[in-house]
């Protein structure tokens, strides 16, 4: 067998794996574990995980209803204009998320370009609310699911669509039934990214919902304010929220990533 | 956490290292200031390099923020708190040079948009419901002071936000997004013309003492700076900003 890595890689590995581990490690070993039940049961800290599960599942899924189309659109795009379109898309994963928040807050906050027309016409002013949380969380999360969508769309063998147009199937059809089965895993995977990144979203939440207990307060704000005054209580929280997250991804992957994923 | 201090010491000596060698040359003075300080410090460090020819890098923050990355280890060699109490954690944790000093005073008033479209008034309006408003989260030091003066005032207010320091509270309200928020007076006269202004009843204001303290790993240079931040000199811009200095 020579499917094991050379000795060099495995090294390299171990590092990479020791950087991501090795703060986590660090964060169980201050934590306040004789105090953490009673730490955890107290209402803010309900309150700010029930707000952060419902948001991120909801930016979640606003990133697959939105995001499926738009990389189906991406993947058939050619040319100079697709790579520029592409790299607008993924442009939220290198923006610093304050900055994503302040630019959410120019677009859609009261005096906002958009924003401004929402409350005129509508009476709907988004900041400093929940549904403002969901934005901001699925304006970071949405590169993570197109990005992940686009490549496995763009894989996918066209003979396969064109075989299916010539038994009649429309382009609906053909994609639903045909194509959108074959790159599920990827889907999956996307939808997976895009939750966990809106589960710890901070800056851009901050900048443009604003921090209020039980309406837009998510556990990594919650955690940023216990840190300034109470040091356990934000250790408990961030395991709290680091252990959701896990039984959450593993859960996940077993079910989705890894049964559908492999061929 | 024995064990994992020193890498996490390594960690910020590399971090802050790379930050700190973009500009000038010979070593720096490195100053932590309260997000509400920042302005005014960073007029008070420019006069002090023109001075002495010490380069002053300002980092800013939170007062809590701060305090809690003293503690763990940040070089740091002055630290410019908002209130007390982050600087007796410091004091506390052994890092300071000697206790700290009040070197300006605020007082609490009410900032609006320009034109102030809600019609603010005063603090009683931050218990209506159609206004958005916001104060700082009472884990800072101008979360603190507001909630006190809103006791005083006897006024249960019901705000939109409470954000987690005074600049991005300020930041809010001149976007426009805030109608009003609780900030220091020096806030308001610092935004120059950008922000409107609504005193607060002398009865219920609250007045804030700003402390600075030399940190150990800053040696006399820090001390040094310590000394020109409580000077005349320094006075004179802390005033022109809005602070009180006695």
């Amino acid at each position: 067998m020579t499917r094991r890595p050379p000795a060099f890689v495995v090294a390299l590995g171990v590092v990479a794996a020791g950087l991501l581990v090795l703060p986590l490690v660090a964060l169980a070993q201050r934590a306040p574990w004789r105090d953490l039940g009673a730490i955890l049961a107290s209402g803010p800290v309900l309150d700010a995980l029930w707000l952060s599960l419902a948001t991120a599942t909801a930016a979640a899924a606003v990133c697959v209803v939105l995001g499926v189309p738009l990389a189906w659109v991406l993947a058939r795009m050619r040319g100079r204009g697709a790579t520029v379109a592409r790299a607008l898309v993924a442009l939220p994963m290198v923006l610093p998320p304050v900055v994503g928040g302040a630019a959410l807050l120019f677009a859609l906050g009261r005096r906002g370009v958009v924003g401004d027309w929402l409350a005129d016409q509508f009476g709907i002013v988004l900041v400093f609310s929940p549904a403002a949380v969901v934005l901001a969380q699925a304006f970071v999360a949405m590169p993570f699911l197109v990005l992940s969508v686009e490549a496995a769309l763009r894989s996918v063998d066209p003979r396969y669509e064109d075989a299916a147009a010539t038994l009649g199937a429309g382009r609906w059809v053909t994609f639903v039934r045909v194509t959108l089965p074959m790159v599920l895993p990827s889907l999956a995977t996307g939808a997976v990214l895009a939750w966990a990144r809106a589960l710890g979203e901070f800056g851009a939440t901050i900048t443009f919902a604003g921090n209020l207990r039980g309406r837009t307060q998510t556990m990594p704000l919650a955690v940023f304010l216990a840190l300034e005054h109470d040091r356990e209580a934000a250790i408990a929280l961030s395991l709290l929220l680091i252990a959701v997250a896990f039984v959450v991804l593993v859960a996940l992957r077993d079910r989705w990533l890894l049964t559908s994923g492999r061929h | 956490m024995t064990r994992a201090a020193p890498a996490l010491a390594a960690l910020v000596v590399l971090v802050g290292g790379a930050a700190c060698c973009g500009s000038g040359s010979g070593p720096a003075l490195r100053v932590s200031a309260a997000s509400s300080l920042t302005a005014a410090l960073t007029e008070i460090a420019d006069a002090y390099e023109r001075e002495t020819g010490v380069h002053v890098v300002l980092d800013s923050a939170g007062s809590q923020t701060l305090a809690t990355r003293i503690v763990e280890g940040a070089p740091v060699h002055v630290f410019a708190s908002a209130d007390a109490d982050p600087v007796d954690a410091v004091v506390a944790s052994g890092l300071a040079r000697g206790p700290g000093e009040v070197f300006a005073a605020n007082t609490l008033a009410i900032a609006v948009p320009l034109g102030n479209p809600a019609g603010i008034r005063s603090l009683a309006d931050f218990a209506r419901s159609g206004a958005s408003l916001g104060l700082c989260a009472r884990q800072v030091p101008c979360g603190r002071a507001a909630r006190r003066a809103l006791d005083r005032a006897g006024v249960d207010a019901s705000v939109d936000t409470e954000e987690l320091d005074v600049r991005a509270l300020v930041t809010k309200v001149e976007a426009g997004e805030l109608d009003a928020a609780v900030v220091y007076r020096s806030d308001i006269v610092g935004a120059r013309g950008h922000l409107g202004h609504v005193a607060i009843a002398d009865d219920d204001n609250v007045r804030v003492q700003h402390v600075i303290v030399a940190l150990r790993g800053g040696g006399a240079e820090a001390d040094a700076f310590v000394d020109f931040v409580r000077s005349p000199r320094a006075a004179r811009i802390l005033r022109t900003v809005g602070f009180d200095v006695s």
